[in-house]
């Protein structure tokens, strides 16, 4: 009897153990939840923290407006990078964030479609208007503006040229700014609007052709870094490192604007 | 391929099926040898998770367990965490998930043994528990090995759920499937073709083990 009840316990500790063990001791690197288009300027910037101090960080990447609804169900971020300044004023309000936030970059919108398509791009987006009317558009891709900034942007743009309605059928979402370009660049949209910062990826490099628009078109794309409550000292040295020069010299290569 | 994804997708199948595994036996041979009002109530609701869209169950879980109210308040003031956007999250909504591919073939197993030979054990004096471990498990084992098999592989391969109530957090959350879609995101087509086509290759060799198992257990009962 006493043998099997300790057979039991050992069990149940077994089992308690694998349970809560945190996998490969990761459990201690702090997550950092950010908007999808800063990703390839982000990793690099993450690199270069890792270098000069040897911290590493795990990251997340989702729309902003995704991941402020998790962080208001308890995501266990600790710095937040927000594509746009009302997600981040929204969790203030409701308590989730520490001290005051900080735009770090603006972002920018592209036109940007694969290499070998025949639509004209211009900033006037006149030759989208004429590859819809001569019915040679069939899909073009934005990312969700529901909850993803760079897609508000991009609807901004679509109705401040009076294209929003003919647009409308022909319109793919992407979850995130990501996901559009993403459909964007395979072909699977003839164009898309997206993040001018994913155009850019080394990746897609001689697979697609794009086109920087005009910040005037749309509100500015206000990259936002907000600390949150359970932020530790590595998102607290991120945060600062992310507003330095060597930062800053990396947001800008991958197409930011800086404040 | 993304160890660190591949690693924890095995460790929450392991940890998954360390949970079934009981809870199919039980389940399973109860519903095969009882009667009992509330029966086919019972297996309505467990066999739910397969015409239920994950969003759903989603959904739910995240309402549930939000550390802004009710039980998910209650966890998070009693045991300091909740069960959203981490690893015993996921564990909770793949064990609900897997309930009907765990019960159901085991149930068929237990319910294939015939009821003269469970009776002959105990009339000679075995104990239900010394049945259950000498005469019903040794019959119904091939389909109890299938149904874990399964089980691994389904929550290897969920998307939906994972993402929504784990938030694709490297090293927390990230498994394997959602790896590759986030490959995908990152234009990163290299590694999302690696990972698809281990997972591919998986999945087959995971249903063709069940068809075999099932093929022997038919061939042994003739």
């Amino acid at each position: 009897m006493k043998l099997s009840l300790l057979k039991n316990r050992l069990a149940l500790s077994y089992l308690l153990l694998i349970l809560f063990t945190p996998i490969l001791s990761a459990a201690e690197i702090p997550v950092i939840a950010a908007a999808s288009n800063i990703k390839f300027a982000l990793e690099d910037i993450a690199t270069a923290f890792h270098q000069e101090t040897g911290k590493s960080l795990r990251i997340s990447y989702s729309s902003s407006g995704n991941i402020t609804r998790q962080i208001q169900q308890g995501g266990p971020f600790e710095l937040f990078l927000s594509a746009n300044a009302q997600y981040v004023e929204q969790l203030h309000q409701q308590h989730k964030t520490l001290d005051q936030d900080k735009v770090f970059a603006l972002g920018r919108l592209a036109l940007l479609s694969p290499i070998n398509s025949k639509v004209i791009l211009d900033e006037q987006l006149t030759g989208l208007k004429q590859a819809l009317q001569a019915g040679k558009l069939q899909r073009i891709a934005i990312a969700n503006p529901k909850h993803a900034p760079f897609g508000i942007a991009a609807r901004e743009v679509l109705q401040k040229q009076q294209l929003w309605d003919t647009i409308l059928p022909h319109l793919i979402l992407g979850e995130n700014a990501a996901q559009a370009t993403q459909f964007a660049s395979s072909g699977a949209a003839q164009v898309g609007l997206v993040s001018y910062s994913l155009a850019l990826a080394p990746a897609l490099k001689n697979r697609v052709r794009y086109l920087l628009i005009p910040s005037s078109l749309h509100q500015p794309l206000q990259q936002t870094a907000v600390l949150l409550n359970n932020a530790g000292d590595t998102a607290k040295l991120f945060f600062h490192y992310l507003q330095q020069e060597k930062a800053r010299g990396i947001l800008s290569r991958h197409g930011y604007t800086l404040p | 391929m993304d160890w660190q994804a591949l690693a924890l997708s095995v460790k929450l199948s392991s940890v998954t099926l360390l949970f079934l595994l009981p809870i199919g036996i039980l389940l399973g041979r109860w519903l095969a040898y009882r009667q009992f009002w509330g029966k086919s109530l019972l297996q309505t609701l467990l066999a739910l998770p397969l015409v239920l869209p994950p969003t759903v169950l989603g959904y739910y879980l995240l309402v549930a367990f939000s550390p802004n109210q009710g039980l998910g308040l209650w966890l998070v003031n009693t045991f300091g965490t909740t069960l959203i956007f981490n690893f015993q999250g996921l564990v909770l909504a793949s064990i609900i998930f897997n309930l009907p591919f765990a019960i159901h073939p085991m149930q068929r197993a237990f319910a294939a043994i015939p009821r003269e030979i469970r009776e002959a054990a105990a009339c000679c004096g075995m104990r239900p528990s010394l049945v259950l471990w000498k005469i019903e498990l040794p019959l119904a084992w091939p389909g109890i090995v299938s149904a874990m098999v399964i089980c691994f592989a389904h929550t290897l391969g969920e998307f939906g759920i994972v993402l929504m109530v784990g938030g694709n957090i490297p090293a927390e959350t990230q498994t394997i499937a959602i790896a590759i879609y986030d490959r995908v995101q990152s234009f990163d087509d290299h590694a999302a073709a690696v990972m698809s086509f281990s997972l591919l290759l998986f999945s087959m060799l995971t249903i063709s083990f069940t068809y075999w198992l099932s093929a022997r257990s038919e061939r042994t009962h003739d």
